[in-house]
């Protein structure tokens, strides 16, 4: 388990059922195939038993060459970075050992699935958003009003990430808007393969809304692209204004900053300006609506902001299926005049 | 931060390699891990050797090599080292300083046999 914040895995479940694994012949989300190849390259030419730190190019901090011209000169000494077990000391092994250069992102894996999501709401139009706070922002409270004021003129769809229960997906279902529960289990963050799989199954609809309410943590689900159009981070007025300058990852990767709760200002003293300047501190480009999920004050703003990303996203759908339309045409006229010849 | 997902795209990665490259166990495993990507080498390190257990990876020893936080600031256009991500410029004390270098997350190499 993980020593800063609990989280495991493979215990996803999706309306409790648990998650294929990533990368088996089911997932259909995304195939292998499609990751960027591999930079590895098995080096045979290198003579068995290379010390276990044949090691190239000390002092790499500087990353303008990519990392990519990496050479093998043995310089015949170790590694220092504080890594004395003794491992050094042994024998290299009789058998072939050589090296294998990788250059792959640790996240290449989850970045590649939510490129195949990203790739599905591109062709269907949709108008996708991962919504991410801590616990008890009004996240799902905010989602519910949303839902009231959208689903008569917008087709719309909801994934909800939380540990365990599906009570937050019971709440929208009883709105009459399709919801799909992910429980992450041990885990602290929606993945893309989880939001695939949920896509599966939920099947949203052609120039839809979709909003993914993401687990309650402002940490760990800023390193997780899931293929959404945009993050929106939601502050309520309950928390400090501090909080964009102690979780700074999350409110840097975020387009939209719904600050809420705002009715319960006159009873707080909570300081808007500042929160919103702390906010622009790590991310000069956040915008940010004031609004309340109780009285519907701000809400405006928000839908206004929802139907253009929404319009914009139809457009594009609209744009790429008239240019396969016509390029379909051209192939036909030039097949029709190749045949009459 | 979750430093569990972490270490399960390290195995995902190595295991991905070993299909390809053919290789039956990993001795060790060179990762580069920025001063500003918010990841504990201690956590990854011991979630590395949890998520091995019982596999090619088992018992590889995983060398971790650090790259310092470096940014440019916008407001003196220079290129200045970075403790933290969002500090202010150490030079001009200005904002923003957009992060160039130290939020890498890489496998770089591994030594297999």
């Amino acid at each position: 388990m993980c020593t800063t914040c609990g989280c495991g895995a493979g215990q996803a479940r999706i309306a409790g059922e648990p998650v294929p694994a990533a990368g088996s012949a089911d997932a259909g989300v995304a195939q292998l195939a499609t990751d960027p190849p591999l930079a590895a390259q098995a080096h045979p030419e290198l003579p068995a038993q290379i010390p276990a730190a044949a090691h190239v190019q000390h002092g790499r901090a500087a990353t303008d060459d990519g990392g990519q011209h990496r050479h093998y000169a043995r310089h015949g000494h170790h590694h220092h970075h504080h890594h004395h077990d003794g491992h050094d000391a042994e024998p290299a092994s009789t058998t072939s050992a050589r090296l294998v250069q990788i250059e792959r992102d640790i996240l290449a894996s989850n970045d590649a699935y939510a490129a195949a999501n990203r790739r599905r709401f591109d062709e269907q139009g949709i108008f996708a958003l991962n919504l991410v706070s801590s616990p008890g922002s009004g996240k799902t409270s905010l989602l519910c009003r949303t839902i009231e004021l959208l689903q008569a003129r917008l087709p719309l769809a909801v994934i909800e990430g939380d540990q365990q229960t599906s009570r937050d997906a019971e709440r929208i279902r009883a709105t009459g808007v399709p919801a799909l529960q992910i429980n992450t289990g041990k885990g602290c963050h929606l993945d893309a393969h989880m939001v695939g799989h949920a896509l599966q199954r939920l099947s949203p609809s052609d120039d839809s809304l979709l909003l993914i309410e993401n687990v309650g943590n402002l940490v760990c689900p800023a390193a997780f692209d899931l293929g959404e159009a945009h993050k929106v981070v939601i502050l309520s007025v309950t928390e400090g204004e501090d909080k964009p300058l102690k979780y700074p990852n999350m409110f840097a990767a975020a387009s939209l900053m719904l600050l809420n709760k705002i009715d319960l200002l006159p009873h707080l003293s909570f300081d808007v300006e500042l929160a919103i300047a702390y906010a622009r501190q790590v991310n000069p480009a956040l915008q940010v609506i004031r609004l309340s999920a109780t009285t519907g004050e701000g809400f405006e703003d928000w839908l206004a902001w929802l139907d253009a990303g929404c319009a914009a996203a139809q457009r594009s759908r609209k744009t790429t299926v008239d240019a396969l339309r016509r390029r379909v045409a051209e192939l036909e006229t030039l097949l029709s005049s190749g045949a009459r010849c | 931060m979750h430093e569990m997902s972490l270490a399960v795209g390290i195995l995902e990665i190595i295991e991905e390699a070993a299909r390809r490259q053919d290789f039956q166990r990993v001795k060790t495993v060179e990762v580069e891990i920025g001063r500003l990507a918010a990841v504990e080498a201690e956590a990854i390190s011991f979630c590395f050797s949890a998520v091995t257990r019982g596999t090619l990876a088992d018992g590889a020893r995983l060398q971790i090599v650090h790259v310092e936080g470096q940014g440019l600031c916008f407001n003196c256009h220079q290129t200045v080292p970075l403790a933290a991500l969002y500090d202010p410029c150490p030079a001009c004390g200005g904002h923003p300083v957009q992060a160039t270098g130290g939020t890498e997350m890489r496998v770089k190499e591994l030594e297999v046999e």
